[in-house]
């Protein structure tokens, strides 16, 4: 199994390379095309703000080789907006892979969320041996909005898609690197599609 | 829904957990590492860890043990104390630290915040306020408490988080260590006052002073150490307890 965790300047690939390492799979750290595009499974992270890490992805080319990627890729937070149309942070257009706009939270809450909150509706592979009791971690102050692409249904000021799934591409919300067990089961259904 | 979360806190000195610990099963209970883990396994939401190391090399164990708790713990952490440059927050959050907690530095020279929102994301920087009331009025403190501002803890709170603050923890010195409860009047106000997460911190004795401070404090997490250390609140029974009270957390 090669897994590559796409580097490309933007986020807490540590903690995402060490929470692989305790399920047995070391993941390899990469910018480049040619050890990405030859990966059997692809992450894709991210954490900061959109159009900068938007601007790095350009920067490398790599906006134009992640739409084109045919193995499983799974977008973590950020990584998963980016993999949207567009954003309202910084109004950002994203890689367009699923058709969904990125929104703000409403200030009728507190903003980031941060913290556990259940995902419902499950509707994936990825979610193989969980139930609509698990609490994963989350920290974002934009959310998806839900659409037919929708896996993974949480609420916080709005229902909204904390996981997204179109064809070999999948993108979650939340942090499976942070949330504990039921995490690491996401982590581990991924490796296992 | 988001549920209310629970903060062990662990001090830090060269390395190792300084406050006497008592828990089960642990092998080395100086070990900061095998403590996050325990309390992981037990279901802690997050943890924080704050360096007091007073030397250099002290400060320079952090780094290794910060390593260790991230290839180990599968929950977030913060990482606080002796924080004061973007470059320090680029070694923790590199180490992988989710999170670090800065104080005096950021009373010293307030442009700090917005440095670390502005290079890291709001997300990972959450400022740390301790305070106690001088003539009914809530003052900013330093240095554990012993070295007063000028500052207003309401003016101050509000000022952080236009700067970029994701979270502020409040310290009541005027709570802290009693084991009386925590100081919910100012946290209410507080939550009321900011659009950012409020940590409590100070005064957990028991597990009615959790459901108060989720409750009457509006607070989104609490933070205790010796109560957890000691076992004196086992926090899977605090858990069912607040949830029995119809607090939502995450069991």
């Amino acid at each position: 199994m090669k897994l590559v965790i796409i580097d490309y300047g933007a986020g807490n690939i540590k903690s995402i390379q060490f929470a692989f390492k305790r399920l047995g799979v070391d993941a390899i750290l990469s910018s480049n095309i040619e050890e990405i595009k030859g990966a059997d499974k692809i992450i894709f992270p991210g954490v900061g703000e959109a159009s900068s890490a938007m601007k790095m992805l350009k920067e490398s080319g790599l906006d134009i080789i992640i739409p084109t990627l045919k193995q499983p890729v799974l977008g973590i937070c950020l990584g998963m907006q980016l993999m949207c149309n567009q954003t309202e942070e910084g109004n950002t257009q994203g890689l367009g892979i699923f058709d969904v706009t990125v929104k703000k939270f409403s200030k009728d809450v507190k903003v980031p969320q941060m913290g556990w909150n259940t995902i419902t509706n499950l509707q994936s592979d990825l979610f193989e041996g969980l139930t609509d009791k698990d609490y994963m971690y989350l920290v974002h102050s934009y959310y998806a909005e839900n659409s037919s692409e929708s896996i993974a249904k949480t609420t916080y000021d709005v229902e909204y898609a904390s996981a997204l799934q179109k064809d070999n591409f999948y993108g979650v919300q939340f942090h499976p690197e942070k949330s504990g067990k039921s995490g690491e089961r996401i982590l581990q259904n991924f490796l296992n599609l | 829904m988001l549920t209310k979360r629970i903060i062990p806190c662990l001090d830090i000195k060269n390395g190792r957990t300084v406050k006497g610990v008592n828990f089960v099963n642990l092998i080395d209970a100086g070990d900061p590492v095998e403590l996050a883990k325990q309390y992981a396994e037990i279901g802690a939401d997050e943890l924080v860890f704050l360096d007091i190391s007073a030397t250099l090399e002290g400060r320079k164990t952090m780094h290794d043990m910060v390593l260790r708790v991230a290839e180990q713990v599968n929950i977030p952490f913060t990482v606080g104390g002796g924080i004061s440059s973007v470059e320090d927050v680029d070694d923790l959050l590199h180490c992988g630290a989710d999170k670090v907690s800065i104080n005096s530095s950021a009373v010293k020279r307030p442009a700090l915040i917005n440095e670390l929102s502005q290079k890291f994301g709001s997300q990972c920087v959450v400022v740390a306020i301790d305070a106690k009331q001088l003539d009914g009025k809530w003052m900013v403190h330093l240095a554990g408490g012993t070295i007063p501002t000028k500052l207003d803890l309401f003016d101050w709170a509000k000022e952080v988080e236009s700067r970029g603050a994701g979270e502020i923890l409040f310290t009541s010195m005027d709570h802290d260590g009693t084991k009386a409860g925590f100081a919910n009047e100012a946290l209410a106000k507080l939550s009321a006052l900011v659009n950012i997460p409020i940590i409590a911190s100070g005064g957990a004795g028991t597990v009615k002073h959790f459901v108060d401070t989720f409750t009457l404090g509006k607070s989104d997490a609490a933070l205790a150490a010796s109560v957890f250390h000691f076992g004196e609140i086992p926090i899977p029974e605090l858990k069912k307890e607040l949830r029995n009270n119809n607090i939502e957390v995450r069991l």
